[in-house]
C-alpha cells in the first residue's frame, strides 16, 4: 500500500503539463532499452511523456494489477489462463540474453568455458573451488586459482532469475528436484544482490565470484562473461548473433498468450539462456489511453529497433510484430 | 489572555497527540497486515529458518538472528570508541575539542547509503583480501567465523554499523560527561585520584545512566539500519553460520522483498516488521526498567 501511495504521489508530481502521459514499471532486464525509448519518444512527440521505472518484474506485475501504471514490463511470462484471470494482455517486446559473469584474476571475457553439468553443479554448490578438476578439464589452458566460488544471485524477485532457473531446471534434474524454477527460489548457495546492477556490483567486488545477469549490465560493468555449452553441445560466446540465433527458435504462431520459453533452444549457434521480455497492459484500459499505448509500442517495434540493437537486445522480426500488434 | 492560553494549549495538544497515537497505530496496522502469516505459521514463525517463496514457507529466524548478530558486532567496537572519544572531547582544551566535536557531529550527517557504498567498494574487498585470510589462520576459526570468504557478511556489516552509530553515542556521552559537576571532579583530583581513577569512579558512575542511554540510542539505530547493511550483508535467508558468513537482517529482508511481495509473502514481511518493532521497543523498555531497578544502588533519586 505504501508503494502505491508513493507512486501516486510521484505521478501527481510528475509533469502534469503534458497532454498525454504513459507510465510504465517493471522488469529491470529490458530497462536500458526502455529508458532509451521513453526518452527518445518523449522528445520526438512533444505533448506525450512516457516514463518507465525499473522496479523488477514482480513489482511491475503488482503495479499493473493495482492499476497504478499504464503498462508493466515482465520477463516472467503469464500463461494464457493467467492473463485471462488477471484481466491483462501480454505481448512480447524484445529478446535478450542472460549471461554468466565471473570475477577471476587474469581471466578475460569469454575465456572461461562451462559445460551444462559444471554450470549446474557450481550453482548447486557441488563444485566449491575454482581449481576443481571438472572446471580444469574444460579449461586446460587457463590458470584457475585455488579460490572458493562465491555465487551471486538476485536478492529480489526477478524475471532474470526466472529465465536462469528455468534454464538450470532444463539442464539438470538435480536442480529441477531440489530448487526448481521461479522469480525467487531457495538458492542452495551464494549471496544476494539487488537487481541486475546489484549482482554486477557484487561480482565486480568479490574475487572468485560467479553470477548471472542480463548482457547489457554485464558489458556496462565490464565483467568477464563465461562461454557456455548450448543444447547442441557446442560452446558459444554471448553475442548479439548468438542471442538472435536463440530468438529465431521461437514459434510465436503457436504460442497461446505469447507464452514463450527460449532457454536451451536447438541450433548450433544459439545462446542457451535467451529470454523474452514482455509488456502487460490491462484489458480495461480506456480506449484513448490504449490508442496512445498502441502508437508508442508500434514506434518501439519499428523505429525503436535500432536502439535495442545497439544495446545488444534482439528486436522482434516483422512477421511477429504483425502478429502481436492486433492484440494490443 | 486566558483565552489565548487555552488555544495555545489546544494547539500543543493537537501536535503532541499524533506522536502518542503513532506507535499503537503502527502496531495495529502491522498486526492486521501480518494476521495471515501468524495464522498460517503460528508462533513457530519466530524460530523457523525456512524461507522458500516457491513453496510458500516463511520463517523469521534468519532475520532475527542476523539483526541481533550485526547489532552486537557493531556495539563491541563502537562503545569503547565512543566513550573514549567523548572523554577526550570533554577533557582537551576547547580549541581542539570544538573542531573534533564538529567532526563527530558531521559523521552523523552522512546518509546511510553512502556508508553502504563505502562498505561495498572499499571495506568488502579489503575484508576479503586482507582481514578474512588473517582471521582464517586463527585456530578453530571456521567454527566462529564460518566458511565464506567473500568479504561480505555480518562482520563487515557490523563494522559499518559501528561507524554509523559512533557519532550518536559519542554526542550523547559527551553531553553527559560534561554535566558531571566540576566540584566532584576537582574534589577527586584534590584527594589525589589519578585521571583514570577520576574517570572510572566519578565520571563514569555519575553519568552511567546517560552513557547507557547513549548506547541504547546507538543500538536502536543499529537494529533498524537498512541500506548500509543491505549492501554488504549478502542477502541470503540463512541463519548466521559464523561471524564472517553471509545472511540477512530484518530490515534488509523487508527492503529486498517488499516491492514484489504478494499474498502470504507480503503478510510474512509485515510479521517480520512487527517483530522488529517489538524487538526495538522491548530492548528500550528493558533498558529503562533495568536502570530504574539499579538506580537506587547508585544513589540516584528517581
Amino acid at each position: 500500500m505504501i508503494k502505491n501511495i508513493l507512486l501516486t504521489a510521484w505521478c501527481a508530481l510528475a509533469p502534469v503539463i503534458a497532454a498525454e502521459s504513459i507510465t510504465g514499471a517493471g522488469a529491470s532486464f529490458p530497462a536500458p532499452v526502455y529508458q532509451k525509448w521513453t526518452y527518445t519518444y518523449s522528445r520526438e512527440n512533444p505533448g506525450t511523456t512516457v516514463t518507465y521505472q525499473s522496479l523488477g518484474s514482480g513489482a511491475g506485475l503488482n503495479q499493473i494489477k493495482a492499476g497504478t501504471v499504464d503498462f508493466a514490463g515482465t520477463d516472467n511470462p503469464l500463461t494464457a489462463e493467467q492473463q485471462k484471470e488477471a484481466g491483462l494482455v501480454q505481448v512480447p517486446m524484445l529478446t535478450g540474453g542472460v549471461v554468466v559473469v565471473v570475477n577471476l584474476p587474469g581471466i578475460k571475457d569469454g575465456q572461461l568455458k562451462l559445460s551444462k553439468a559444471v554450470l549446474a553443479d557450481i550453482f548447486l554448490g557441488k563444485i566449491k573451488m575454482w581449481n576443481d578438476k571438472a572446471v580444469k578439464a574444460l579449461n586446460p589452458g587457463l590458470k584457475l586459482p585455488a579460490r572458493k566460488i562465491t555465487m551471486v544471485h538476485r536478492a529480489d524477485s526477478s524475471g532474470t532469475s526466472f529465465i536462469f532457473t528455468n534454464y538450470l531446471s532444463k539442464i539438470s534434474a538435480d536442480w529441477r528436484e531440489k530448487v526448481g524454477q521461479g522469480s525467487s527460489v531457495k538458492w542452495p548457495v551464494g549471496i544476494g544482490g539487488q537487481k541486475n546492477p546489484g549482482v554486477c556490483n557484487n561480482v565486480a567486488k568479490i574475487s572468485g565470484s560467479i553470477g548471472y545477469t542480463e548482457y547489457t549490465y554485464a558489458t556496462e560493468a565490464k565483467l568477464a562473461c563465461a562461454t557456455l555449452e548450448n543444447a547442441e553441445g557446442k560452446f558459444v560466446r554471448p553475442t548479439k548473433e548468438s542471442f538472435a540465433a536463440g530468438a529465431s527458435a521461437a514459434d510465436w504462431k503457436n504460442a497461446p498468450g505469447f507464452y514463450m520459453e527460449l532457454t536451451n533452444v536447438p541450433g548450433e549457434k544459439s545462446w542457451p539462456i535467451t529470454g523474452v521480455t514482455y509488456i502487460l497492459i490491462r484489458q480495461d484500459t480506456p480506449e484513448a489511453k490504449r490508442e496512445a499505448l498502441r502508437k508508442y509500442f508500434t514506434w518501439c517495434y519499428t523505429k525503436g529497433a535500432a536502439a535495442a540493437d545497439a544495446l545488444n537486445y534482439v528486436a522482434l522480426p516483422k512477421d511477429v510484430v504483425d502478429l502481436v500488434l492486433p492484440t494490443l | 489572555m486566558q483565552r489565548t492560553d487555552k488555544i495555545f494549549r489546544l494547539v500543543c495538544l493537537l501536535c503532541a497527540l499524533p506522536a502518542a497515537l503513532l506507535l499503537p497505530g503502527m502496531l495495529l496496522q502491522l498486526l492486521s497486515n501480518s494476521a495471515e502469516a501468524w495464522h498460517t505459521f503460528g508462533l513457530s514463525f519466530l524460530w523457523s529458518s525456512e524461507w522458500d517463496p516457491a513453496a510458500g514457507k516463511y520463517g523469521a529466524w534468519p532475520g532475527i538472528a542476523g539483526t541481533l548478530l550485526t547489532t552486537a558486532t557493531a556495539l563491541v567496537p563502537a562503545v569503547p570508541l565512543a566513550f573514549s572519544a567523548a572523554l577526550l572531547l570533554t577533557e582537551v582544551p576547547s580549541w581542539l575539542a570544538k573542531p573534533l566535536s564538529h567532526a563527530v557531529d558531521l559523521l552523523a550527517a552522512i546518509p546511510s547509503v553512502i556508508y553502504g557504498m563505502w562498505g561495498l567498494f572499499v571495506l568488502a574487498p579489503l575484508m576479503q583480501e586482507h582481514v578474512q585470510p588473517l582471521l582464517a589462520r586463527l585456530p578453530g576459526s571456521t567454527l566462529l567465523l564460518g566458511e565464506d570468504n567473500s568479504g561480505f557478511g555480518f562482520l563487515t556489516a557490523g563494522l559499518i554499523l559501528a561507524l554509523m552509530i559512533l557519532p550518536y553515542m559519542c554526542a550523547i556521552m559527551r553531553d553527559v560527561i560534561s554535566m558531571t559537576p566540576p566540584m566532584l571532579r576537582e574534589a577527586a583530583y584534590g584527594v589525589g585520584c589519578t585521571c583514570l581513577e577520576t574517570t572510572r569512579d566519578i565520571v563514569l558512575r555519575h553519568g552511567l545512566r546517560g552513557i547507557i542511554g547513549g548506547i541504547f540510542i546507538g543500538l536502536g539505530r543499529a537494529l533498524g539500519e537498512t541500506m548500509a547493511v543491505l549492501f554488504v550483508v549478502g542477502n541470503i535467508m540463512e541463519p548466521p553460520a559464523g561471524l564472517c558468513s553471509c545472511g540477512t537482517t530484518i530490515a534488509a529482508t523487508l527492503a529486498n522483498n517488499f516491492a514484489e511481495a504478494d499474498g502470504l509473502q507480503r503478510s510474512a514481511l509485515f510479521a517480520l516488521g512487527l517483530v522488529l518493532v517489538v524487538m526495538s521497543v522491548g530492548i528500550q523498555a528493558g533498558a529503562q526498567y533495568y536502570l530504574r531497578l539499579t538506580g537506587a544502588k547508585r544513589g540516584e533519586t528517581i
